[in-house]
């Protein structure tokens, strides 16, 4: 059985670890400026948080800006290849579910060159938290546009601008069955790091979307939720049961669903009662927050979807095995090779 | 009731004693003729031959009836004495339909017994087969040949005339009929069938009493039908004693690493994505949970083999298996854990290719993408098992290997092993060499690229373990720490180290076993599944007077450090593969031997004579 070791009152044995317990003593190489040092220092606040001892921890990446962050976390680490990380962490806990797996991933690693491996590693409901850093470019490649760049991008590869349409990395978590989705933003450690928390107390898989700044190639590229005016304008947080509200305060705005139809009103011209009151365990009302996006609409942070209790794939593996040893026994390779037709030659 | 039902005459036919014969059943890939030529491997078995099969079946799942690409055959030989392969010519074929006939009667032997199953050969099947008249109307085939003309379907329908079935399930049975009427011709007993009959539909006792019935009648046949003038008797094979089951190519694999499992109590993950011929592996280890073997099968071959490479950081085996399209799949992974200095173990069931090629046939083209088929200085180990049973040895020792010396360990098997079976004496586990599989937990002095001086290995972690918290990855290291280095003369010293780890397994591999005279005119020497063509061919060569020794390679990266020397006591040494030329250009290259190559790439097995002819050939310019 999957028994990660956790919930922060099990970890009551040895010292309280602190976020310098997680740093790694090696030099962080990304440039300076990148969002990537806040995700950075807000993963490893919370890791103290978790409980779990620092070598029950695994951080799995793969290739991208993104995917150096394993070195930097004093856990252990496995930096592999170019999208694949998401298969390398199923791998891992097939051999190891009582170990506490992280993914981190990039837009490009994780839905362009590793879509396939997240569809399935989410739709498996594997126990892993996934940290997907969404930048909108390639930038260890130097600037090419990304699967999540937006129509018309003009880039280095595009320099007459982008003909393929954006994907949703949030839409397209819960598309494929994710039982745990948010959404969170590198400017904002505080919301991070209670995201970050809750995402590694989920069990099964869990995604979170980190909208994260390249500034060297795609500089405020979130300017939407960094922009003071524009980030009280847009942001609307998410918390389970309270009604959808955002902009000033002197002109609170909400949501409504006029059938599967979001609308925006003024909170003054409904009653309260009227409000879309935000439900973590409806999966298909996440569905219609997570397209949601400036102008139009609002753009949503935290936690769409929160399903506990889904089976974990490594779990029912491992209680085949269990049961099928229970049962039977453990394997007998000399019974096994008796098995079946033989015959003997004196 | 037919006269098929009759009583056995009590007229004794004459019996032939043979030393061998070489069989082959082909119909559609409906009629069963896989299920007949097992059953009939199992009766050879049981009277104590020697054999040797090929499974033979399209990539079409129910191909089109009739049709010449649905032709589905199995073919075996038996004897008294060892059998290397599955023989070459046919003393005997059942062609169930008119398309069977026309692809597989070029390969019977002039004079040999030819049943054909009347019944298809009407307008429909002879068109698609592309006869424009019958052949059996052909004065020719009767007098080339033993032609035997039974109407399979009529009898086997007649002799279930009064059994609740409907005609389908009455035309299904018809391959038992065959069954039975070459059981008598060669004189196999017929009761480890019965008893597969009776286990196989033990909850239809309708079916088995059919199937019985017809097995029996196609023997009755036999025996009192005026058309079969005598029948043949085949001597126990002289073999080691010992216990013995039948054994296909991929479940050996399979077996071999539970028998790694139970010995290091380890768990192996099995990563896999279906693909023929491999599949069966993946299917086979389903089956055996028991040992801790925990099958995934993975969205694709990436997946498969990065699972696995995953599982191997995690402190498991890390298995994975494919066919060579997939194989191309997993370069970058299986060089991540090159890089990593994991183990992993990748089983290439090589068929015909490239691309798609042919998915169901047998090739030996992979050598090179085993050794190469990598970005950079990628080595790995490489083994090849040569024969059916063989297959559990190498998987095992893959997995030693690999463990022992934190490497990849590919294994090339192909489609020919992967299905084809021998009789197989049942190793002793207990006698397998043991499997050094250590963590480490001591913390003092831990570096993740401290070496072992012996074998270059460097620590197996399992995450988890206190104090030792680690990350290793694709970027080039620095030796001993581990930490990622871009200085040219340390990525220098890495390219070496990696190679030299794998050059030292070479002191596992045992003496090469010559066989035939350490000296002489001509050196075969061979990889794979081409070991029992080329051992028959030499033996062959050998009696004819020859000096011709043969080598078969089971350790294909590192080589056997006396191959060398060995191929150099020979005036001329041949490499027959089933590729264009693969494992000769690195023995010369490897050597500077001025090996050649006997190289036909049909997607079938090389056949005994036409080795023998490159020997003698060979041989003559020795001279």
């Amino acid at each position: 059985m999957s028994t990660v070791k956790g919930a922060p009152e099990a970890a009551s044995n040895g010292p309280r670890l602190t976020k310098k317990d997680f740093e790694s003593d090696q030099d962080v190489r990304w440039c300076p400026g990148c969002g990537d040092y806040a995700i950075l220092s807000a993963v490893q606040k919370a890791m103290p948080d978790l409980g779990i001892p620092r070598e029950d921890i695994v951080f799995i990446s793969g290739i991208g800006c993104s995917s150096r962050f394993p070195y930097y976390m004093n856990t252990y680490g496995f930096h592999t290849i170019h999208g694949r990380a998401p298969a390398i962490a199923t791998g891992l806990k097939l051999a190891r579910p009582d170990l506490k797996v992280f993914v981190v991933t990039g837009d490009g690693d994780g839905l362009s060159i590793g879509g396939n491996h997240l569809l399935h590693v989410l739709r498996r409901n594997v126990d892993v938290t996934i940290l997907l850093f969404n930048n909108r470019i390639y930038g260890l490649t130097k600037g090419q546009y990304s699967p999540t760049s937006e129509l018309g991008k003009v880039t280095k590869s595009t320099p007459l601008g982008s003909a393929d349409r954006p994907v949703s990395p949030c839409s397209f978590a819960l598309a494929v069955g994710a039982t745990f989705v948010a959404r969170t933003v590198d400017r904002n450690i505080g919301h991070m790091e209670e995201t970050l928390k809750r995402a590694a107390a989920h069990k099964g898989a869990a995604f979170v979307e980190i909208l994260q700044n390249c500034n060297v190639y795609n500089d405020l590229a979130w300017n939407v939720l960094y922009d003071r005016e524009s980030k009280v304008q847009h942001e609307l947080r998410l918390e389970h049961g309270k009604p959808l509200l955002f902009g000033a305060p002197d002109d609170r705005r909400g949501l409504v669903l006029e059938g599967v139809k979001p609308k925006v009103v003024s909170v003054k011209d409904v009653p309260a009662s009227a409000l879309w009151v935000h439900d973590e365990t409806d999966r298909s009302t996440a569905l219609i927050l997570a397209q949601l996006w400036a102008p139009d609409y609002p753009i949503p942070l935290g936690v769409l979807v929160n399903e506990a209790g889904q089976p974990i794939y490594e779990d029912l593996v491992l209680k085949q095995e269990q049961k099928v040893i229970a049962d039977r026994g453990p394997g007998d390779i000399t019974a096994l090779l008796r098995s079946g037709e033989t015959w003997t030659i004196k | 009731m037919s006269d098929a039902m009759a009583p056995a005459s009590a007229v004794a036919k004459p019996r032939r004693t043979l030393t061998r014969a070489v069989i082959r059943f082909a119909g559609d890939s409906g009629d069963g003729m896989q299920v007949t030529g097992e059953q009939f491997t199992t009766e050879a078995a049981w009277a104590g031959n020697d054999i040797s099969t090929l499974p033979n079946f399209p990539a079409e799942i129910r191909a089109p009836a009739g049709t010449l690409f649905g032709v589905s055959s199995f073919q075996l030989q038996f004897g008294s004495q060892r059998v290397y392969t599955p023989g070459d010519q046919l003393d005997a074929l059942v062609a169930m339909n008119p398309a069977a006939l026309k692809v597989h009667l070029a390969d019977l032997k002039p004079g040999g017994i030819l049943i054909v199953n009347t019944a298809a050969f009407e307008e429909r099947n002879l068109t698609k087969a592309g006869y424009g008249k019958n052949p059996l109307e052909d004065p020719d085939l009767a007098s080339k040949y033993r032609l035997h003309q039974v109407d399979i379907t009529g009898l086997t329908k007649a002799a279930l005339d009064d059994l609740p079935l409907n005609a389908k399930e009455k035309d299904r049975c018809k391959n038992f009929f065959a069954l039975g009427l070459v059981s008598w011709i060669y004189t196999r007993p017929l009761d480890p069938t019965l008893d597969a009959i009776k286990k196989r539909f033990a909850k239809n006792p309708t079916f088995v009493e059919a199937n019985i019935r017809v097995l029996k009648a196609g023997h009755a046949f036999g025996e009192t039908a005026e058309i079969f003038a005598e029948n043949y008797g085949i001597d126990p094979a002289e073999m080691p004693p010992g216990v013995y089951r039948s054994m296909i190519g991929n479940r050996a694999l399979a077996w071999g690493l539970l028998a790694a499992a139970e010995r290091t109590q380890i768990p192996i993950v099995f990563g896999a994505y279906p693909i023929t011929p491999a599949s069966s592996i993946l299917e086979e280890l389903a089956m055996h949970k028991r040992f801790k073997v925990r099958t995934f099968q993975a969205e694709d071959e990436i997946a498969a083999v990065t699972s696995a490479v995953g599982a191997s950081f995690g402190g498991a085996i890390g298995v994975t298996a494919s066919s060579g399209p997939g194989i191309a799949l997993k370069g970058e992974a299986i060089g991540l854990a090159v890089m990593a200095e994991l183990p992993l173990v990748i089983f290439d069931i090589q068929r015909g290719g490239p691309s798609t090629g042919l998915p169901t046939k047998t090739e030996q083209a992979d050598l090179m993408q085993a050794l190469y088929g990598r970005n950079s200085e990628s080595p790995i180990v490489v083994l090849a098992p040569s024969s059916p049973g063989d297959c559990f040895y190498i998987a095992y020792e893959a997995v030693r290997l690999a463990i022992k010396y934190m490497v990849p360990v590919m294994v090339l098997s192909d489609g020919y092993l992967a299905n084809g079976s021998e009789p197989w004496l049942l190793p002793d586990p207990k006698s397998l060499p043991d499997i050094p599989a250590k963590f480490r937990t001591e913390k003092e002095g831990f570096f993740p690229y401290l070496r072992d001086p012996a074998t270059l290995a460097r620590p197996w972690v399992r995450p988890g373990t206190p104090g030792l918290e680690h990350r290793i990855g694709g970027i080039e290291k620095q030796d001993v720490t581990g930490n990622i280095s871009y200085e040219p003369e340390n990525h220098d010293h890495m390219v070496r180290t990696r190679a030299e780890k794998v050059r030292r397994v070479a002191q596992e591999i045992p003496p090469i076993s010559i066989n035939g005279p350490h000296t002489g005119d001509v050196l075969v020497v061979g990889w794979g599944g081409t070991y029992g063509a080329i051992t028959a061919a030499v033996e062959e060569a050998q009696m004819e007077g020859k000096a011709v020794s043969s080598v078969h390679l089971r350790y294909l990266n590192p080589l056997p450090p006396d191959l060398g020397q060995t191929l150099r006591q020979f005036r001329k040494v041949l490499v027959p593969e089933i590729n264009s030329g693969q494992l000769v250009r690195i023995l010369r290259a490897e050597y500077l031997v001025d090996a050649v190559g006997f190289n036909r790439v049909r997607g079938v097995p090389l056949q005994t004579q036409e080795i023998l002819e490159a020997i003698n050939q060979l041989v003559e310019a020795a001279r």
